[in-house]
């Protein structure tokens, strides 16, 4: 019997699923609201060279890689089990229209955090 | 107007989805009214139907008190079992009943169980022991702990109205379902079994675990909390996890990780 | 298999959007926040590759009320990440039990927003000590 290759993306959800729990609300609290409008925390948070100096940080690289990409693949095996169900495509269409766009989009992460280097 | 069923004075209008294969196309609703008591069941309603107005309605139920797992039908579009579903929760009606969904339908209320019976049969219902024992030997022991793993698993009553609950059936009649997974978990976590990486093959494909979207809906709807919804997602958790240890086992066994093995 | 003439009714192919199932189209819709959310953070990092003027026009849109409105229900969206996460995380545990008690699947839910909760403070203590 055929071995389904559903797992790979069902891990990668699962992980990314897990970290957006534990992480994605204080997260979108800090950086897409308290940082910005200043409340609760500096306006200076998120500077230009504070970011650059989280970037150049080796945790730093790792921090923004897992929860960027793994965000990305959760949010992709969503959005392609929703689209089945909805019926907007055939079942390969779908897997490569989406899991084809986070790994387009890991690829950009990892070239975007290259290009910053050390 | 007391009738000789011994009926109350209270109608209900119940409108059954007939379909008589002789001579209807398709299927069509028909209505009845129904008197009945605070103490009568969707089935009795059924019953006093065949009985008082029309005999031609046929529906299947045996035991009356949820246990044969017959009756299960589409009661105001839930699953239900119609022995354990009240008839004064709808007055004044029309309460709509219709056959389980998902399912080919034989005639009114009767579905096709043949892709059901068959699903249970391809899963090994039935433990297959790790180390045979001779009779001499003795049984084969088991802990409170170990009974726990897979108990309410084995209270499945077959009534298939977690099938009808399933989005996922309705797309993939393929899809083994809640209903099979729940007793293949049932053997699966037997510690006595030991037939567990025979059963995962079936998990491991597109049709066993991975046509689950997790909706559960279908433990919800289970008369016996039997939780298929948990069969079906934990084996999904183990189906993922062997995808990638198989490479770390010797070569040979192509088995699955299992409760069972580790307890 | 079948009777000769058994009938099969169509699918319903909106079943998703049916009461009965809304909450679990929903659910699987905070995954588009959730990457919606990460598609904004890529876009950061993609500006300050491309130097300080590029990052201020993220920081800039970061401040307009589209982007705050959108954050907050990027908030609202994870909040609901967060609670139907742990409630389907038992579904794929086997039976746990300790000592001879099976731990429900409540107390399991439970355990993994207290978790969630504490990991929210934690994070938000940390960013308020890193900041300049």
């Amino acid at each position: 019997m055929k071995r389904s290759v559903a797992p790979v993306f069902w891990l990668l959800f699962g992980a990314g699923g897990m970290l957006a729990a534990l992480t994605g609300p204080a997260l979108v609290v800090i950086t897409g609201l308290a940082a910005p409008t200043g409340i609760g925390l500096s306006p200076d948070f998120m500077s230009f060279a504070r970011a650059l100096s989280f970037v150049h940080n080796p945790f730093g690289k790792v921090i923004l890689f897992g929860i960027i990409v793994l965000f990305f693949w959760h949010g992709a095996e969503r959005i392609f089990l929703t689209l089945r169900d909805m019926h907007a495509g055939g079942r390969l269409t779908l897997m490569w229209i989406c899991y084809g766009t986070a790994g387009v989009l890991t690829f950009v992460t990892v070239a975007a955090l290259t290009m910053i280097g050390v | 107007m007391p009738s000789e069923a011994g009926v109350g004075s209270r109608e209900i209008v119940i409108e059954v989805l007939r379909y008589r294969s002789d001579t209807d196309s398709r299927p069509v609703p028909q209505r009845y009214r129904v008197p009945f008591t605070n103490d009568m069941s969707v089935l009795q309603g059924l019953q006093y139907i065949k009985d008082h107005l029309d005999g031609t309605l046929s529906f299947r139920w045996s035991c009356r008190m949820a246990i044969c797992g017959s009756c299960g039908m589409m009661i105001d579009a839930e699953p239900k079992l119609a022995c354990m579903t009240f008839l004064r929760d709808y007055h004044p009606g029309p309460l709509r009943i219709e056959p389980l969904t998902h399912f080919p339908i034989e005639r009114d209320l009767v579905v096709t169980v043949g892709g059901f019976v068959k699903k249970i049969e391809n899963i090994y219902p039935y433990l297959i022991p790790k180390t045979p024992r001779r009779l001499d030997e003795g049984e084969y022991l088991q802990t409170p702990t170990q009974l726990a793993q897979y108990e309410s698993f084995s209270d499945c009553i077959n009534c298939m109205l977690c099938y009808a609950a399933c989005p996922q059936f309705g797309e993939n009649p393929d899809f083994i379902g809640p209903g099979a997974m729940a007793l293949l978990q049932r053997y699966n976590g037997d510690s006595r079994d030991g037939a567990q990486a025979k059963r995962m093959e079936l998990v491991h494909t597109e049709n066993g675990a991975w046509s689950c979207t997790a909706v559960g809906y279908c433990s919800e709807v289970c008369p016996k909390q039997v939780d298929p919804a948990n069969a079906v997602n934990q084996n999904k958790t183990r189906s993922a996890l062997d995808f990638f240890l198989r490479f770390l086992r010797p070569a040979h066994s192509g088995g699955a990780a299992s409760n069972g093995d580790a307890r | 298999m079948n009777g000769p003439r058994s009938y099969l009714r169509r699918t319903d192919t909106l079943w998703w959007a049916r009461r009965t199932y809304l909450a679990y189209t929903l659910r699987e819709a905070t995954g588009i926040a959730v990457a919606g959310y990460a598609f904004i953070l890529l876009a950061g990092l993609i500006s300050l590759a491309n130097g300080e003027r590029a990052y201020d026009v993220w920081l800039n849109f970061l401040k307009s009320p589209w982007s705050l409105a959108l954050h907050l229900l990027f908030l609202i969206a994870m909040v609901v990440h967060v609670w139907t996460w742990f409630k389907i995380m038992p579904k794929t545990m086997p039976r746990l039990v300790i000592g001879r008690r099976i731990v429900t699947q409540n107390e399991i839910t439970a355990a993994g927003i207290v978790v969630a909760v504490a990991a929210f403070i934690v994070i938000l203590l940390v960013a308020e000590c890193v900041q300049p």
